[in-house]
């Protein structure tokens, strides 16, 4: 491991977060979380539907705050959205009135620093990168959804963020779409090497792309365990040491246990 | 990848814009084409020769009749021409062929009724050329009451327009604005503008500037409550987009909410025109000195009904011209949704 990867870039400490739903019941979304995210690191949190992993992303994000502990990035602490955490929604995120080169081009409209010589190469560029060339001029509904979230990938990292935010970027793809921008994500992290905190709920996902996996459990949302994933890259998906990790985090889930005992007799 | 073999792959590639041309079971051959163009001048050759051949019985100049007939058989003539090398165009070409057969063979009836038999009874129901010769008689006034109506609604429902985005941009962006003036606007809107008559007669120092007024507070409703609804109706999302890349809340003003608001802007803007157009008229019938509306009632003092019959065809082709105006603008600002709502 190199050095660079022994840095901590966001430091999440004893963060709480509770909610109170539509019918008065206070839900605890997260309870004491602790985590040391590394710069240049590809990390995820995988975790059940309802483990607060969107939250934390969230409140990474600046999007949402603690109630208690804090969360801070190269030492100052989180308490607002900032380009330096790029963030990618799970779907339906591009400005539908915007074409694909203005949606990347929105990434610096928004923060005020785009120049129109300068600025476009660097869109080019990032299209490029994506392999949307000659989708520039289509607008959003006009493209699939793997482009789309390859667009918002783009839009993101175009500020060149310390940290790209992905929550379940994939969920809404078929698994041809889904490996393919897997595959590409990979390749936009090794060239920059901009850290990547990945929400998922999909366990190869989690296991082909990551250095390390934050498992959280439910109710209240807690970090259940971190894996440590020593696998050479690029990873092959049927390897037996693939299988290991997986069926490893699959117990973490629950979901390899042996069956309950019968609770009760006829 | 939980399951690869259940999975359907999806291609990447564009998504082909909907193909909305009607399927008329595949080509139109050009002798075929060139028949239906025929077809579709042949009502209004027909109205032609009835006005030449057969004489008038009432007393009309026919002049400017039979130069609009030639004029509309030129017009479609042309079109056909244009459509001629285009297979989609050819097709609704065609389709729209039969109507203007028909409105020859009205034309044709109508004549025959009015001002050839005399069945039609005057001074109600004049005949086509007795109403379309006053645009030739009456060339220079009607075009100058063309023009003071057209000043009016333009400046009228500009600024209305303009207000309308406006406050609509207020009462959607700013919560105070909303809770003290939505109110207001939810009671003061639903008021017919032309109740306000009495006292804009009275406040306004002359009858162009009471009209404007009119005309701009009836724009003003329904634009500046879409507007309001259109921004307030942006999804969350947009805006959490645009922080984290850093945007101010101007950019999520202008940039996020505003434009997300425009297609509701736009159904503002229609249900403005179509009461704008109401208000012009009834302002100008009460109180101005010059517009339709004004030759309108001038023309009923008169009882020259087929003087009010070409005014009404002057704001049906007028009207239609703005919407048409306005539906182009729409279409324009609105083209990312081409393909997607229709």
């Amino acid at each position: 491991m190199s050095r660079e990867h022994e840095e901590t870039l966001i430091e999440i400490q004893s963060v709480d977060r509770t909610y109170v739903d539509t019918n008065d019941n206070t839900i605890e979304a997260l309870r004491g979380i602790n985590l040391s995210i590394r710069r240049g690191e590809f990390l995820s949190i995988i975790g059940p539907s309802g483990c607060g992993k969107t939250t934390l992303l969230r409140l990474i994000a600046g999007l949402d705050t603690p109630e208690a502990g804090k969360i801070t990035l190269e030492g100052r602490e989180i308490t607002a959205p900032d380009p330096q955490r790029g963030y990618v929604f799970q779907q339906g995120s591009l400005f539908p009135w915007l074409t694909v080169e203005k949606n990347i081009a929105a990434g610096l409209k928004a923060r005020g620093v785009y120049q129109a010589e300068k600025s476009k190469p660097e869109i080019e560029k990032y299209i490029s990168l994506i392999g949307l060339n000659g989708f520039e001029n289509a607008y959003p509904h006009q493209i699939s959804g793997g482009m789309a979230q390859r667009v918002a990938i783009a839009r993101a990292l175009i500020n060149r963020p310390a940290a790209l935010l992905l929550d379940e970027p994939m969920g809404a793809l078929d698994a041809f779409t889904r490996a393919d921008l897997q595959d590409k994500l990979l390749e936009l992290w090794k060239q920059d090497r901009t850290t990547m905190i990945l929400v998922t709920h999909d366990v190869d996902e989690a296991v082909y792309l990551s250095d390390r996996i934050v498992v959280m459990t439910p109710r209240p949302g807690k970090i259940e365990e971190i894996v440590q994933v020593d696998l050479p890259r690029p990873r092959r998906r049927n390897d037996a040491d693939f299988f290991r990790y997986r069926s490893e985090i699959l117990e973490k889930l629950h979901f390899v246990s042996t069956p309950p005992p019968i609770e009760f007799n006829i | 990848m939980s399951n690869p073999f259940i999975t359907t792959p999806k291609t990447e590639g564009p998504v082909p814009v909907a193909d909305r041309g009607r399927a008329l079971g595949g080509r139109v051959s050009s002798t075929k084409f060139v028949s239906w163009a025929l077809f579709s001048v042949i009502g209004f050759a027909l109205a032609e020769a009835v006005s030449l051949a057969v004489p008038d019985r009432q007393e009309v100049n026919d002049t400017a009749y039979r130069l609009i007939l030639a004029g509309l058989i030129a017009l479609y003539l042309g079109i056909a021409v244009f459509s001629f090398f285009g297979e989609s165009r050819r097709i609704k070409f065609i389709g729209r062929a039969p109507f203007r057969f028909a409105m020859g063979v009205v034309l044709t009836v109508w004549d025959l009724l009015s001002t050839k038999l005399d069945i039609l009874p005057l001074p109600f129901f004049p005949g086509p050329s007795k109403i379309t010769g006053v645009f030739l008689d009456e060339y220079a006034f009607l075009l100058s009451n063309t023009y003071y109506s057209l000043r009016l609604f333009f400046f009228g429902f500009l600024s209305g327009v303009i207000l309308g985005v406006g406050t609509g941009i207020l009462i959607g962006w700013f919560a105070k604005v909303n809770y003290w003036l939505f109110p207001a606007l939810k009671i003061t809107g639903v008021i017919p503008a032309v109740a306000w008559m009495p006292f804009a007669l009275t406040i306004f120092p002359t009858s162009f500037i009471a009209g404007v007024f009119l005309i701009a507070i009836c724009a003003w409703f329904p634009v500046a409550f879409m507007t309001a609804q259109g921004m307030a109706g942006t999804q969350r999302v947009y805006f959490e987009v645009a922080k984290t890349l850093g945007a101010k809340q101007s950019y999520l003003l202008f940039h996020v909410a505003l434009p997300n608001a425009i297609p509701q802007i736009f159904t503002g803007i229609s249900t403005a025109n179509g009461l704008a157009f109401t208000t012009l008229v009834v302002s100008e019938m009460m109180g101005a000195k010059g517009g339709l509306g004004y030759y309108i009632n001038w023309a009923k003092t008169w009882s020259s009904y087929y003087k009010v019959y070409a005014a009404i065809i002057i704001m049906a082709v007028l009207f239609s011209l703005i919407l048409k105006g306005i539906g182009l603008i729409r279409s324009r600002l609105l083209v990312w949704q081409r393909g997607l709502v229709k």
